[in-house]
């Protein structure tokens, strides 16, 4: 059972652990370096839950071994939070403002796949919100909340850029 | 839901893999994106005793095109087949049938080999591969060599590969002026593997058809190429009412499958499989064969 050293940057801070090469990036995440804000449902790439961008794009992070992750960049659902501490960011606002959760399990899963998401598309139509949001499974919604919450989200977005761009 | 131990191993060159793979052996998988193997060694249907990551071999990435063919390295993504400019343009087909493949983030990490490796008879890329008469290339410390597509699939998730063979690229053709293609797939839910699916290209000239290809997913244990439907189409007269209209491409459908044996299971019957089939066969044509037609007509037209 040799573990082996992996160094990576999570949400912006640079991190070592060892670990076995068995072990998941979100076992990794959520064992080794404390961020639980990842969760693990299926642990075999069907739900979304434990999604995280990993050098931006987003993966499930149950499909890639943690030593997979050795030198790249990932972020978890804790570093979309707001910039002040204990605030959110605007896709988590989204959710919270459209009733886009209920037990909540499934909604870091959905927020990292949403952010990449309008990254890419940051206007986008409903059907394409439904195909986006495909790959994420929740069990208490029924996922109307949740395609407002993309919507809003998009809106939220594109203002924070607009604000960003006037800013700069 | 946690894989069984098993030792990492990370090559930085193809060669360095390959000698790995010599060495381990039978014990021995190649981790390319794992968006299939990672699921099967956490459920514990597989636990191979060594991985051998290939993700940062840089020489099994990259696109390049000579003498009409495409080379696209193994380790392609599967949104990098949907993105990538010289597939777009050559192959338009592999970056269709990429869309198809999972969520997006699968598309993210699954890669073109891997997916080719692995040999899901419900997967779109082996079906592409087939219709287009792609070929594989594939290294071991023995060398390279190039197997044609229609010989790599021999079962569902079995091909001719050795142990100790990597793929490190696939050889597709460009079909040049005049062509169509397309995917059409029934799945229950966006994402999953299709219950019957069709990959098909058309290339037309002077109001015909000149060049077919059809490749049937999930309707046996490997991709099935339709040769017959492949030779009802060829020669025929590509215009609407004179030979290449919806009842006549039914009926190239119907005949594609009838004597296939689809599997039947709680996603559907072999029988209903087959109906499903000769709808997407005859929905992929018509879409082909729409684009195909008016390529042909803009062809030659000044720009």
């Amino acid at each position: 059972m040799s573990e082996l050293d992996v160094t990576l940057t999570v949400n912006g801070q640079r991190r070592r652990a060892r670990v076995e090469p068995r072990r998941t990036l979100a076992d990794l995440l959520r064992q080794e370096l404390g961020l639980t804000g990842t969760h693990l449902a299926c642990e075999h790439g069907v739900c979304g839950s434990c999604t995280v961008l990993v050098d931006g794009e987003a993966v499930r992070s149950c499909l890639m071994f943690g030593v997979q992750a050795d030198g790249s960049e990932v972020t978890t659902v804790e570093g979309l939070a707001g910039d002040e501490p204990g605030s959110l960011g605007p896709v988590q606002r989204a959710f919270w403002e459209t009733h886009g959760l209920q037990c909540g399990f499934c909604t870091p899963g959905f927020v990292v796949s949403v952010t990449a998401f309008l990254r890419e598309c940051p206007d986008p139509d409903d059907e394409q919100i439904r195909e986006a949001l495909s790959g994420n499974l929740c069990r208490c919604t029924g996922y109307q909340g949740i395609v407002r919450a993309v919507r809003l989200a998009a809106r939220l977005c594109r203002e924070e850029l607009r604000r960003e761009e006037a800013g700069s | 839901m946690k894989a069984a131990v098993f030792e990492y191993h990370r090559p930085a060159s193809a060669e360095a893999a390959v000698e790995m793979l010599a060495e381990l052996g039978e014990d021995a998988k190649v981790l390319a994106g794992g968006q299939s193997l990672v699921p099967v060694m956490a459920m514990r249907l597989g636990r191979p005793e060594h991985l051998v990551d290939v993700n940062r071999i840089a020489e099994l990435g990259g696109v390049s095109r000579s003498d009409g063919m495409l080379r696209v390295g193994a380790l392609t993504r599967h949104r990098a087949l949907e993105r990538d400019e010289a597939i777009g343009r050559d192959v338009p087909l592999l970056a269709r049938a990429a869309t198809h493949i999972g969520h997006f983030q699968i598309r993210n990490r699954g890669t073109l080999g891997g997916s080719l490796a692995h040999a899901d008879p419900a997967a779109e890329l082996p079906a592409v591969a087939v219709a287009l008469d792609a070929v594989i290339e594939a290294r071991s410390v023995r060398g390279s060599r190039s197997i044609p597509a229609g010989d790599f699939f021999v079962s569902a998730f079995t091909t001719v590969l050795e142990p100790d063979e990597l793929v490190t690229a696939v050889h597709l053709p460009a079909w040049g002026p005049g062509s169509g293609f397309a995917v059409a797939e029934l799945a229950r839910r966006h994402g999953d593997f299709a219950i019957a699916g069709a990959a098909c290209g058309l290339q037309v000239a002077d109001g015909r058809i000149v060049r077919a290809a059809v490749a049937l997913i999930g309707m046996g244990s490997v991709p099935i190429r339709a040769l017959t439907a492949e030779q009802a189409l060829s020669g025929a007269a590509a215009d609407a009412g004179a030979g290449a209209d919806e009842a006549d491409l039914a009926a190239v459908g119907r005949d594609a499958v009838a004597a296939l044996e689809p599997p039947s299971d709680a996603h559907g019957s072999a029988a209903y499989r087959r109906r499903v089939g000769a709808h997407m066969v005859a929905r992929a044509l018509g879409l082909a064969l729409a684009e195909a037609r008016e390529a042909q007509e803009t062809q030659g037209v000044p720009a």
